[in-house]
């Protein structure tokens, strides 16, 4: 009763997914003639995704159409949170959606069209599958797609959008000429400043139940009666917007209820749960384990030099590790781990790793016993040893949902695993940008408070990359910190590009 | 003249703290059946009424949540057991609410509800000179009745409900309850929607102008649902706040007046000198201030400064008359609200429907309390309190006590509010079964 519902009969019940992707039998030979043009199953830019895809996905698809789509929302989903104002949050949000999820509209030229859009649809249904599973998770993801699909509407061509908008069929009632010119004065009365009645006669109006549009009503921006609010053109996107909320919303509950036949299929649910916990995170799942082998741009770094990289280059967590190694000569394993992987990423060569923690553990630690048990498990995490994996760094969702640090570890996110007093304390002696009791260590310590770790380290990193970086732009072009490997490339990077700009105005 | 109100008349046998007298009132005077049919819309038990959560306030302070029941005949049996000193209603959960902890904690979810509301006399304590605090009178009843006016006519007219119950909160304030299909079913983001369009007026104690409602465009008009509310109120406005409680009377009056209105200083000034001695009346300021704004219409009807004006007498009437709701009773669907008809316990009276049509004329005094009810029910049979229409006594047996007492007159209204939510809920099941029938074809 309360949807604005749709007449499309593919819109049925019948087609609704089942089990989520590839349930419905119907094929569709696409009439595509080159390489680009819409296609039958893609006519349009904008999707409601009202059916499954139908084809063959291979499961690294399924994989990376999704990673990328979860890229977008979850920096969607960081942007809404940081009350940006509207000009740099639209320009932000346009470039992550360039990047990942671009969409181009029928007149394109030089797009695979079909490729792209599909691509878009199945990165929506994978997701759909892997946040149905808890109300957090839907109202996430309908908070996060809703949005991506409100700017892809508002960005779409006026006239392909006004040829979807038919295609859908809504159950909206025009508000013929008659009944407008006698509701004159009241739809008037409820344009913006400086509009007139006659603006009213020219535009095109239709009419809802009230509750299908709640936003335009609690800033009163419609004239309601008999149950009914008279919408102008310029606010349809509300609706639209309402009816995308309210089916994702039906279609999630649905798939959740039909899941568990999914949790056979032992391929697909480790990379649905990845999924999901990275949403929940914040943090956008990792596509690449570039780290996992030595960056081989990155210059080789000595262990004389890792305390002046540390106090100019490190994330919180891994200052907070290199301080305690400091301090105490000693580490326990999650936390070796942790912060041996960022060195070796970083690009501390084997030899230079071993006279780093030999140092480190100083005279605590016998040689004999170093070199018994220490050394083998440094060796080891280079892949010198046993089964020569070469291991990856720690990516900040492993780090923040993996092994939780128990009294004497000092391993973990410290955003997420210290007390506000002892992150407090830890920020201000890591970053003296960073003043006690100051506006910008407030915002940190707001972000915390809402779980938005990896928020408040990106805000940190932006605060102590001030000429490289303002506010809202991140790490850069508005990404957040998901690594703390990239965290530290990116500072360095930035330090060098100051300095490359500092030197040519020596030389006079 | 404050006229106080303490549970007048009930003699202490009879009080509303009285275990016993509560008992009495459950066992013979409360409209069970009705109560019923009101809260689940037809005769058989539906998740309506069993799904639905019931507190009991136990004795002076204890509050018992999560209460359901599967029927009439248990709810009538649990309150004779553990005869509350009140009762509330809450939403309708999508598991019987006393079976929660059979399931994990957040799967209890709030599924259908009345829509709610809630107008206390407390919030027209700046506005009201007779009384002040938990007293009320006919006098500043009169805000509350314009109010009622107001709202009523708004979530019909505009909104498109039909069932709206009013009732009397016992003491100082009204309630409304719809119950329209889809007034229950309305979530809770939509429920603020209209919450806050009926928001008009907003602010606390240190606010002045409360209401804001132009957008920030102070010549722009307003829109067309509240000016239809400003036409409501404007008699009401000279009658209530102009004669009756004298709004705007000594100084602070004018100070109040000069800071709501858009005028310029030099007419503020010779306003404040020539209203300066004691005994010009709010109703003579107002002439004043029309006859100014005439003056300014007739230099030009849409210059900037007759409109700013003229919008700044109708934003001082809204301010003075619009509904003040209490917003957070109706935001969401599982806010709990005192049921009608049950007893208030400061005041002995029984919380009874209000008419619309009659409630300018509503005197809450006069309401019956439960030592009243008691004591009409105590008189010998014979000498019944209701007549029949021609004035004779009714010959037949009455069938309930009720109908031996004053509280009579507002049980026939409730039935007949509770028919016509009945009907129309049959009607849509009948619409929704003919057109499964027809897609049977
Ligand atoms: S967010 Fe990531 S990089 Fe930043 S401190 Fe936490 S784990 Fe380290
Ligand atoms: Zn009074």
């Amino acid at each position: 009763m309360f949807k604005a519902t749709s007449r499309n009969p593919q819109a049925g019940p019948s087609s609704r997914p089942g089990s989520g992707l590839g349930s419905n039998p119907e094929v569709k030979i696409n009439r595509r003639l080159s390489g680009s043009g819409p296609s039958s199953r893609y006519p349009y830019r904008l999707n409601f995704y009202e059916r499954p895809p139908t084809m063959d996905i291979t499961l690294e698809e399924f994989e990376i159409f999704a990673i990328s789509r979860l890229k977008v929302l979850t920096q969607i989903h960081a942007l809404l949170d940081r009350s940006l104002p509207p000009q740099q949050y639209r320009e932000l949000l346009s470039s992550t959606v360039k990047q990942h999820a671009a969409l181009s509209s029928n007149t394109a030229r030089n797009v695979r069209l079909d490729e792209e859009r599909r691509r878009d649809e199945v990165g929506h249904w994978v997701l759909r599958l892997a946040f149905c599973r808890s109300p957090d998770l839907r109202e996430k993801f309908i908070k996060t797609e809703s949005e991506l699909f409100r700017w892809r509407f508002e960005t779409d061509d006026a006239v392909e959008k006004q040829e979807w908008l038919k295609s859908l069929r809504f159950d909206w009632v025009t508000v013929d000429q008659a009944e407008k010119s006698l509701l004159l004065k009241n739809l008037a009365s409820c344009l913006p400043k400086n509009a007139n009645e006659s603006q009213v006669m020219g535009d095109h109006y239709v009419k809802v139940p009230w509750y299908t549009v709640p936003d335009l009503v609690s800033t009163r921006r419609v004239y309601i009666t008999g149950g009914n609010a008279y919408v102008p053109q310029a606010y349809q996107i509300s609706l639209v917007l309402q009816a995308f909320r309210e089916r994702l919303g039906k279609a999630l509950e649905m798939t959740a209820k039909s899941l568990p036949r999914m949790d056979e299929d032992d391929r697909l649910m480790p990379i649905l749960s990845h999924l999901s916990l990275s949403f929940l995170t914040n943090i956008s799942a990792n596509d690449n384990n570039f780290f996992g082998e030595q960056d081989p741009n990155s210059e080789k770094v000595t262990a004389d030099m890792v305390d002046a990289l540390a106090v100019k280059h490190f994330p919180a967590c891994q200052y907070n590790l290199w301080r305690r190694l400091k301090r105490d000569r000693h580490l326990k394993h999650y936390g070796r781990l942790q912060f041996g992987l960022f060195l070796k990423a970083l690009g501390l060569p084997l030899d230079e790793a071993l006279v780093y923690w030999r140092r480190g553990y100083g005279q605590t630690m016998s040689d004999d016993k170093f070199n018994k048990e220490y050394k083998y498990n440094i060796r080891h995490s280079y892949g010198q040893e046993g089964k020569r994996t070469n291991y990856p760094a720690k990516s900040c969702q492993q780090i923040l949902t993996g092994a939780q640090p128990g009294a004497q570890d000092s391993h973990g996110c410290p955003y997420r695993h210290f007390a506000p007093e002892q992150l407090q304390q830890l920020l201000v002696e890591a970053y003296p940008v960073i003043q006690v009791g100051s506006l910008e260590l407030r915002e940190v310590m707001d972000s915390v408070k809402k779980t938005h770790y990896h928020v408040a380290c990106t805000r940190v990193f932006e605060l102590t990359h001030p000429g490289n970086v303002k506010k809202g732009e991140g790490i850069g072009g508005g990404n957040m910190v998901n690594h703390p490997n990239e965290y530290y490339n990116k500072s360095l990077e930035y330090e060098k590009e100051s300095k490359g700009m500092a030197e040519p105005m020596q030389t006079d | 003249m404050p006229v106080p109100m303490p549970a007048q008349g009930i003699g202490h046998c009879h009080s509303a703290k009285s275990p016993e007298v509560m008992l009495a009132f459950y066992r013979r005077l409360f409209p069970y059946k009705p109560f019923f049919l009101w809260l689940n819309q037809e005769h058989v038990p539906s998740r309506l009424f069993t799904h639905r959560e019931f507190a009991f306030t136990l004795g002076e302070s204890t509050y018992v949540r999560y209460n359901s029941f599967n029927n009439v005949e248990d709810f009538k049996k649990e309150i004779l057991r553990a005869n509350p000193t009140r009762f509330e209603i809450g939403p309708i959960y999508n598991v019987r609410p006393r079976d929660r902890k059979s399931v994990p904690q957040h799967v209890l979810r709030p599924e259908l509800r009345e829509l709610v509301f809630d107008i206390d006399m407390t919030d027209y304590d700046e506005v009201r000179t007779c009384c002040s605090g938990g007293n009320i009178c006919r006098r500043c009843w009169g805000f509350i009745a314009a109010a009622v006016k107001v709202l009523d006519q708004s979530l019909r007219d505009s909104f498109g409900f039909k069932h709206l119950l009013w009732v009397y909160s016992g003491r100082r304030g009204i309630h409304c309850w719809i119950s329209d299909r889809h007034a229950l079913s309305l979530t809770d983001d939509q429920r603020r929607s209209l919450v806050q369009f009926l928001e008009v007026v907003k602010g606390g104690k240190e606010v002045a102008k409360k209401v804001n409602v132009r957008n920030g465009n102070d010549i722009g008009p307003l829109n067309a649902n509240i000016e239809h509310a400003l036409d409501t109120i404007k008699a009401d406005f000279v009658r209530i706040a102009l004669m009756d409680q004298n709004c705007f009377a000594e100084e602070k009056g004018t100070e109040t007046l000069l800071s709501l209105l858009a005028v310029d200083r030099d007419t503020a000034d010779s306003w404040r000198r020539k209203w300066s001695s004691s005994g010009v009346s709010s109703m003579d300021k107002w002439q004043e201030i029309m006859s100014y704004g005439a003056k300014l219409m007739k230099a030009g009807a849409n210059s900037a400064a007759f409109r700013k004006f003229s919008n700044s007498t109708e934003d001082l009437i809204l301010q003075y008359m619009y509904p003040r709701i209490d917003a957070e009773v109706s935001k969401r669907r599982n806010h709990l609200l005192k049921s009608p008809f049950v007893i208030h316990p400061g005041t002995g009276r029984v919380c009874v429907p209000v008419e619309v049509s009659k409630v300018d004329d509503f005197e809450p005094t006069a309401v019956p309390t439960v030592g009243q009810l008691l004591r009409e029910l105590d008189r010998p049979a014979g000498n019944p309190a209701v007549k029949g229409e021609d004035g004779q006594d009714e010959a037949r047996k009455l069938e309930h006590d009720y109908e031996r007492t004053s509280l009579k007159p507002y049980i026939d209204l409730f039935e007949k509010h509770v028919t016509a939510v009945m009907r129309d809920n049959r009607e849509a099941k009948k619409v929704v079964q003919d057109s499964k029938v027809s897609l049977d074809f």
